[in-house]
């Protein structure tokens, strides 16, 4: 079981990777999100599988009453989808406004900071 | 006690002066040339009461602790060599701190050249005094680097900069090979004083350690083929080429030599060495004088063939030839420094120093004209000038040598012979004959400036008449420290018709008037060979160019601006990170071991997904699989929103409710938003690839998940530590008083992560409200306005 998941995490970071090698800026965005859900799995997987019990302890105990899920990867990762969520959201709306000022969805035009023809360093003194 | 303490404090008062100089500049405008040259002339009075001690063959040190954890020592040491060239260089500092206020009267940033004067003083002063091989290092660079401020001190000027940067590189070369070689004669001889050195001429490095203080010393003193930096430091205003690159910093080489000699000499590569490259500079510089107009081109010219000069003596070696080290420095010094002043005061007072268009200033300038005179007197070297000493000193005991000592003989004759030429020149040139109409009215200069001329000029005569007095305190102290053994004196005062060296003195002068009358001619016929040779200069700019070309197409290469290869490169290294390690360190072999494989059928286990759980990957297989294929906008959003349930999914499946709620909203909210932004764009969603790029990123992207998917199994294949989880597990409910451990684990025991993932969506959403705030019709919006515009 959880070597089909590791498998599943190969294929996140597969398709991740090789979106965020797009020039178009909003593949590069979808990349951003599938790497980050395949970080989170992997991150799950690490930390060993346990079908359904949930990590809470039923009222009235002290202590679970069997084996329960990890819950310290569970912790790590709600913070990481919290964030990730931040992140795609600004690289969404910095997207979304590149496009406005630049009118480019490429990163090869856009070269605002580093024209092509940048001019070479001055051979003087 | 008190006095050697003295001795670190005369190096260090100059920079304390300097610091202050701005301010005394600022509140004491007409007067602060008068008070600073207090500083270098309080130092030369500290200096002239160690004459007697020294003279009687004491040698003053002192020592302090500089990193005492590695036995560092900032020693300093006062033998009759750093006397003669500390008082020298004060002495001749206080006349042109006298001087340089007078010259550069009104210039905005007069204080700050102060500054930068007396700081060059104190390296200097430092430099000398140092006994550490590592102190002399330190001030070495410090000369180099103050030389840099002075030369491109009228930093607006390109041909300053370029002079600036230039003495700046060369002089640092030096400087890098002096710190080579000081680590090196370290290893030799275990210590960093040079007054500790022994000989070391039969050590098995000795030839690097010559290479590395010849680099050193020919470079500072700018002998060929590193002469090319001295001319064109000329760019800086008179007075620091006066004190800089005349009587001090350009004699820092020389003192290294001299101070090395005891320990580098006496074998055949050093006098040979010595010989021929001094001996070269000494004919370049002074024929290079006559080729010039320029006065300050000419003196600068007779300074490199005058430090070509004293190379020579030094490489000679003999005690006749050290004791004329001596008096040759001190004279050049005084005469050298003073027509520099001279030529700054004609600059100053009648707007040219072409000397073609100068003449009779004798009548309108009468005392610069003694000044210029005394020195000149003592560059010819007539009796009764140190002038005529030096030169009686270096043809003694050439005449009867070997053939080596024979060819050494004429060269130093026709050297010196040229130089009285320029000393001519320069002296009687712009002062006799007919008056020239000049840029600007001529009168007689300041007294600030005429000071430092006829002082030293006089300086010239009266140190040579005080003939005894010279011989005991200056001479012989000076030579027997570079010699190493004691030197005695034969100077007089007497002209001895008997002797050779007075002869060659004559047939000197008879040579060097013969060549001041033929000036013009011989002008012309230099200019008209030297326009076909290839300078050094020229090569300096071809190797600095190409270091500028060579770094641009470095930095081209590497920063490229193509975003899709900064990630190709990000994601090969990940590659090689996660498989180098599988294969290196087996990895890959815990796995799957290939080379027994045994029974492979028992090992290809179905695994043990229940149906529904086999769904769900399958639904996330079918959405990233419709992200990479989908050809419209609304495919490749719900695509996206397909994988993101499955991840939600597969977290509710495997006990983590809470993740998978957060995942689901988390995918709801970025689906809406991704659907409202990306519909109001007009992109195109279709992936556009060449065939060799998608050759490339697949391959990327195929190693790097097969490489996540190894590496995650190599960690399943492995025990869990599952310590922390089981103290959060224990103390949940006691110590936290929480049932959900993961709450518990984000609000209680990693609080303050929670606190920072917090900030990190509010600095988002702020980022994100300034975006969307920022008007659209920003003045900064080149790309469509150069459109529609073209």
């Amino acid at each position: 079981m959880d070597y089909a998941l590791a498998v599943l995490v190969g294929l996140f970071i597969a398709l991740g990777v090789y979106l965020l090698l797009s020039r178009s800026i909003i593949r590069m965005l979808l990349g951003v999100t599938i790497f980050g859900n395949g970080v989170n799995l992997l991150i799950f997987t690490a930390g060993r599988l346990t079908r359904e019990v949930a990590p809470i302890v039923p009222a009235g105990l002290d202590q679970p009453a069997g084996p329960i899920a990890n819950p310290l990867p569970q912790a790590l990762i709600l913070t990481a989808i919290v964030i990730g969520f931040a992140m795609f959201s600004f690289l969404l709306v910095l997207a979304y406004r590149a496009y406005q000022e630049l009118d480019a969805d490429n990163t090869d035009t856009m070269r605002l900071a580093e024209p092509e023809d940048a001019p070479r360093p001055p051979l003087s003194y | 006690m008190e006095l050697n303490a003295g001795i670190a404090l005369v190096a260090i008062a100059p920079f304390i002066a300097a610091l202050l100089a701005p301010l005394v500049q600022r509140f004491s405008a007409p007067l602060a040339g008068w008070l600073l040259a207090l500083v270098p002339a309080a130092i030369f009075v500290f200096l002239l009461q160690f004459i007697g001690p020294v003279a009687d063959g004491q040698i003053v040190a002192t020592a302090i602790d500089w990193v005492p954890a590695y036995g560092l020592k900032l020693s300093f040491l006062i033998d009759g060599l750093s006397l003669t060239f500390a008082l020298t260089i004060s002495g001749v500092g206080a006349l042109i701190v006298l001087y340089a206020p007078a010259y550069l009267k009104g210039h905005p940033h007069l204080g700050r050249f102060m500054g930068f004067m007396l700081a060059f003083m104190g390296a200097m002063l430092g430099l000398v005094l140092a006994d550490s091989m590592l102190a002399l290092f330190a001030f070495w660079e410090l000369t180099s680097v103050t030389s840099f401020l002075l030369i491109g001190f009228d930093h607006s000027r390109q041909a300053a900069r370029r002079a600036a940067i230039q003495a700046l590189v060369i002089t640092n070369v030096g400087g890098m090979a002096l710190l080579v070689g000081a680590i090196l004669v370290r290893q030799l001889s275990g210590s960093w004083e040079i007054s500790a050195l022994g000989s070391l001429a039969g050590e098995p490095l000795y030839g690097l350690v010559l290479a590395c203080f010849l680099i050193a010393a020919f470079t500072k003193s700018a002998q060929v083929p590193f002469h090319f930096w001295l001319p064109n430091a000329m760019e800086a205003p008179t007075p620091v080429s006066a004190f800089l690159h005349s009587a001090t910093m350009v004699q820092a080489g020389v003192y290294l030599l001299a101070r090395l000699s005891p320990s580098l000499g006496g074998t055949a590569a050093w006098s040979g060495i010595l010989l021929v490259f001094g001996g070269a500079t000494l004919l370049w510089g002074a024929l290079g004088a006559l080729r010039q107009t320029d006065l300050k081109q000419m003196l600068a010219q007779t300074t490199i063939a005058s430090l070509g000069l004293l190379v020579m003596l030094i490489g000679l070696g003999s005690e006749t030839a050290t004791a004329a080290v001596i008096v040759y420095f001190v004279a050049h010094a005084f005469y050298k420094a003073a027509l520099f002043m001279v030529v700054g005061a004609i600059d100053h007072e009648t707007g040219t120093r072409d000397i073609t268009a100068l003449g009779g200033l004798a009548d309108r300038m009468p005392l610069t004209f003694i000044g210029a005179a005394l020195a000149a007197l003592s560059m010819f070297g007539l009796p009764f000038t140190l002038g005529f000493f030096a030169k009686e000193e270096m043809y003694a005991g050439l005449s009867d040598g070997p053939w080596q000592d024979i060819f050494a003989l004429a060269v130093l004759v026709a050297g010196n012979a040229l130089l009285g030429a320029v000393g001519l020149l320069v002296a009687i040139k712009p002062f006799l004959g007919a008056e020239v109409t000049t840029p600007k009215s001529a009168h007689e200069a300041p007294i600030a400036m005429l000071a430092g001329p006829l002082v030293l000029g006089a300086a010239g005569i009266v140190a040579a008449v005080m003939t005894d007095w010279l011989a005991h305190s200056v001479l012989e102290p000076g030579a027997s420290a570079i010699m190493g053994a004691p030197v005695p004196s034969h100077l007089t005062l007497m002209i001895n018709p008997a002797s050779i060296a007075l002869w060659l003195s004559v047939l000197t002068w008879g040579l060097a008037v013969l060549a001041y009358q033929q000036a013009a001619t011989i002008r012309t016929l230099l200019r008209r060979v030297g326009s076909l040779l290839w300078t050094a200069d020229q090569v300096f700019d071809a190797v600095m160019f190409g270091l500028i070309r060579f770094a641009g197409a470095v930095t081209r290469a590497l920063h490229h601006g193509r975003l899709e290869l900064y990630l190709v490169t990000v994601f090969a290294m990940l590659a090689l990170a996660l498989v180098l390690p599988l294969l290196a360190l087996g990895g890959i072999d815990a796995l799957l071991p290939l080379s027994d494989l045994g029974d492979w059928s028992a090992r290809l286990a179905w695994p043990d997904l229940q149906l529904y759980e086999w769904a769900v990957a399958l639904l996330a297989v079918v959405g990233l699989v419709a992200v990479l294929v989908a050809d419209n906008r609304l495919v490749a959003i719900v695509s996206l929103g397909i994988q993101g349930t499955a991840v939600a999914l597969i977290f509710l499946l495997f006990g983590a409710p809470d993740l998978a709620f957060t995942q689901f909203m988390v995918e709801v909210l970025s689906v809406v938003i991704l659907a409202l932004v990306m519909t109001r764009l007009r992109l195109d969603e279709r992936d556009h690839r060449p065939f060799e790029d998608l050759l490339r990123d697949g391959t990327l992207a195929l190693v790097c998940g097969a490489g996540v998917s190894l590496a995650l199994m190599v960690v399943l294949s492995g025990t869990l530590d599952t310590k922390l989880s089981d103290f959060f597990t224990a103390t949940s409910v006691p110590v936290a008083h929480g049932a959900n451990i993961v709450n518990v684990i984000l609000v209680d025991y990693r609080g303050f992560d929670t606190l920072g993932e917090i900030s990190v969506v509010m600095g988002a959403g702020i980022a994100i409200l300034a975006l969307l705030r920022r008007k659209k019709a920003a003045p900064a919006k080149p790309s469509r306005a150069q459109k529609a515009t073209s």
